[in-house]
């Protein structure tokens, strides 16, 4: 069924759809729609959620964990500064393997104070064992909270799901989608029964132990395996999803890929921008591609060098600072990756769109005209740089 | 509570919190979790929260488990928010008919975790009214990482962080008044207790604190030997002592009414209790006799205040 709702609305609708147990809230822009949305259903009872108003995004994850360990499906929404008062919990809703679904509005973090788009947040808790699928828009923002759950609450992966959208842009943006029946996306999502809970009748159980040397290495590997067993369960889960939706995802969207000679790797809404520019790049002729990260954790690698072997050059497109003086963390990441191909395109990491700064299809051009150069002189130059920031001649 | 308190029909009852844990002798948080727990119906079941804390570390440590009801250990400083959520579970659970039995749902954190850095949870959680008790055993520091002051810590107290020094000696600041501070927030029941005695007093009001419907409250005294410096085998003399020097009054609040649990038959100097512990020793240092003396006069004006408050 087609409907024109926001991000924010469209994610709340799919939370209703899915009448989750127990959903922690507590208000912060630009994810504050989505509670108040719900609100609106338990209100008027189209919902039988416990929705429970905590007084800090650190007790509305409490609130999470507990509810999760103790055989309720659990869902939160917040952004920015909200995510980093969860980070401490954010690690312990990983390492209890309990797979809580938090809808994340990525929104820059304090300071200074900024309420629009980049990556600063999530990317901040992308090592806290946390799946993260990034959305492009609000088709995507919807879909993918749909199948977080089939995915985090797999007993071969038991991890919490971090679905992100970026903040007005998308969470705030009107937009066409097609949304699912409610019946279907039950059928989809099913329903959650633990193995263990708190709550279970036949035996009692103890979660969050003091582990010490001697166990708690074990309990991080098999962390670290189950993060690496869910790309085969995104990659299932997205193949059951096509069959009730007709919509096709993977951990990667290529895009012009197949001949592409110039490549931008990049996440969320720029990808829009992005396609555009190519469009228009190749009808001059521009052998140009763009692969939007859609799968950040776990991070697919070896994929993402396969779709990149055969560029000349390529530009990671980081939309947050990581402040290591060495790129941002999508270009760690894709330069890792890339590390083991016999002959590897020259690749270059730009830092762009932080605090809400635009990004238009100027700014792609600039990029691809960048990395024609560096394929025609053989030079990469400053590998790491940032854009669309006021330059001093210009304030001068 | 129907029926007459009977320590010896009370502890004849199977142990919800079971020997072999790691807590130091001497020390007053396993009677007190022991002595709470034992005050739940026997055929009821319960979900125990533990704050990050010396219990903690001593009742879970992997694979050990020292409960035999459900546990969960999240943090420091969310173990009512930890708690609000089970709970949450439970009622959205029972409301789509996955669950029948009657479950309870109690948290234990120290003073550190609850007068410091897990009030804003523990506020929140009373304040939206979720069945279940908060149980803070107050040793009045912080254990667990080697005796540092908290706000519960009283004044003139030896700790690693108010040492005595030549400019400063001990805490400059009085303690917190907690079980205050809950009272303020209108729940149902909010009590001060210990472990004193036969358990009489901590166990009637762990029963009506379990089965008065909402938020309830204990603030439980905790004897710590590390921390306040005692030999292990008069932690039940200390508790004694507190209670009759009015250092650590015995009330309760149940819907707003105040009610005095216990007067000392004969009101004992504060210096009695002070000088059972090492942590007070340099108020016993010649030249510091105004340090008792500061000290008996904030116990009489606190005491004082219970009385009108009580109306004793």
């Amino acid at each position: 069924m087609s409907s024109c709702l926001s991000g924010n609305e469209a994610v709340a609708y799919a939370i209703k759809q899915i009448n989750p147990d127990v959903m922690g809230t507590f208000p912060i822009t630009p994810s504050t729609e989505i509670p108040e949305y719900f609100a609106d259903y338990v209100a008027n009872g189209e919902v039988t959620t416990e929705y429970v108003t905590v007084e800090s995004e650190h007790s509305s994850m409490s609130v999470c964990i507990a509810a999760q360990a103790a055989g309720a499906r659990s869902v939160s929404a917040t952004s920015a500064c909200g995510l980093a008062l969860m980070y401490e919990l954010l690690y312990v809703a990983a390492s209890c393997r309990l797979p809580i679904t938090l809808a994340c509005v990525n929104r820059a973090l304090s300071g200074p104070i900024n309420i629009n788009n980049d990556y600063s947040d999530s990317m901040g808790a992308r090592d806290s064992g946390w799946i993260q699928i990034y959305a492009e828009n609000n088709q995507e923002a919807y879909d993918n909270f749909l199948m977080a759950m089939p995915i985090g609450e797999s007993p071969g992966v038991r991890l919490p799901v971090m679905t992100c959208m970026d903040g007005f842009i998308t969470s705030h943006a009107i937009e066409n989608i097609e949304l699912l029946e409610t019946d279907i996306v039950r059928k989809f999502v099913g329903d959650y029964n633990p193995e263990h809970y708190l709550l279970k009748k036949e035996n009692p159980l103890a979660v969050g132990p003091y582990d010490v040397s001697a166990y708690y290495m074990e309990h991080k590997v098999q962390e670290a395996e189950a993060m690496k067993a869910a790309k085969a369960r995104i990659l299932e889960v997205a193949a059951e999803f096509e069959r009730i939706s007709g919509r096709h995802y993977g951990l990667f969207e290529k895009y012009k890929m197949d001949d592409a000679e110039l490549a931008l790797v990049l996440i969320g809404s720029s990808a829009g921008t992005a396609k555009a520019a190519i469009d228009k790049l190749r009808e001059q002729g521009v052998k140009a591609g763009l692969v939007k990260i859609r799968i950040f954790r776990p991070f697919p690698g070896e994929e993402l060098a396969r779709a990149l072997a055969g560029c000349k050059a390529a530009a990671v497109m980081d939309k947050s600072e990581g402040f290591s003086a060495n790129g941002g963390p999508l270009f760690a990441e894709t330069r890792s990756a890339l590390y083991d191909l016999k002959e590897r395109p020259y690749l270059i990491n730009i830092v762009y769109g932080l605090g809400g700064r635009d990004f238009k299809t100027g700014d792609v051009e600039k990029v691809f005209d960048r990395l024609a150069e560096i394929v025609l002189t053989g030079k990469t130059g400053p590998v790491y740089t940032h854009m669309g920031q006021r330059s001093k001649e210009v304030e001068a | 509570m129907n029926r007459v308190y009977d320590l010896k029909r009370e502890v004849e009852k199977p142990e919800r919190l079971t020997g072999g844990h790691r807590l130091c002798a001497g020390c007053g948080a396993g009677v007190i979790v022991a002595g709470v727990l034992r005050a739940l119906d026997k055929e009821d079941k319960a979900v125990v929260v533990n704050a990050t804390s010396c219990l903690e570390v001593s009742t879970f440590m992997y694979p050990y488990t020292a409960y035999m009801d459900s546990y969960i250990h999240s943090a420091f400083e969310n173990s009512a928010a930890t708690c609000s959520g089970v709970e949450a579970a439970y009622k959205a659970l029972k409301r789509r008919g996955k669950l029948e039995e009657t479950v309870k749902f109690i948290t234990f954190a120290g003073d550190g975790g609850t007068y410091d850095i897990g009030f804003q949870s523990l506020s929140g959680a009373m304040e939206r009214g979720h069945d279940m008790v908060y149980v803070c055993y107050d040793n009045e520091a912080y254990m667990n990482t080697g005796i540092q002051r908290s706000s519960s810590t009283p004044r003139f107290t030896r700790t690693t962080t108010t040492p005595l020094g030549s400019a400063q000696k001990g805490k400059q600041q009085h303690k917190k008044d907690l079980t205050e501070i809950l009272v303020a927030h209108n729940i149902p029941y909010a009590a001060q207790t210990a472990p004193l005695g036969n358990f009489k007093d901590l166990h009637i009001k762990s029963h009506k604190a379990i089965y008065t419907e909402g938020p309830c409250f204990l603030n439980i005294l905790s004897p710590c030997p590390r921390g306040w410096d005692y030999p292990m085998d008069k932690l039940a003399e200390i508790i004694k002592l507190a209670v009759d020097t009015c250092v650590w009054p015995l009330y309760e609040v149940e819907e707003g009414v105040w009610r005095l649990s216990y007067t000392p038959k004969k009101k004992l100097p504060v210096a009695d209790y002070l000088r059972t512990q090492g942590r007070f020793r340099n108020m016993f240092q010649k030249g510091n006799e105004w340090m008792i003396e500061e000290a008996q006069q904030y116990v009489d004006q606190k005491w004082e205040r219970l009385l009108e408050h009580t109306g004793a």
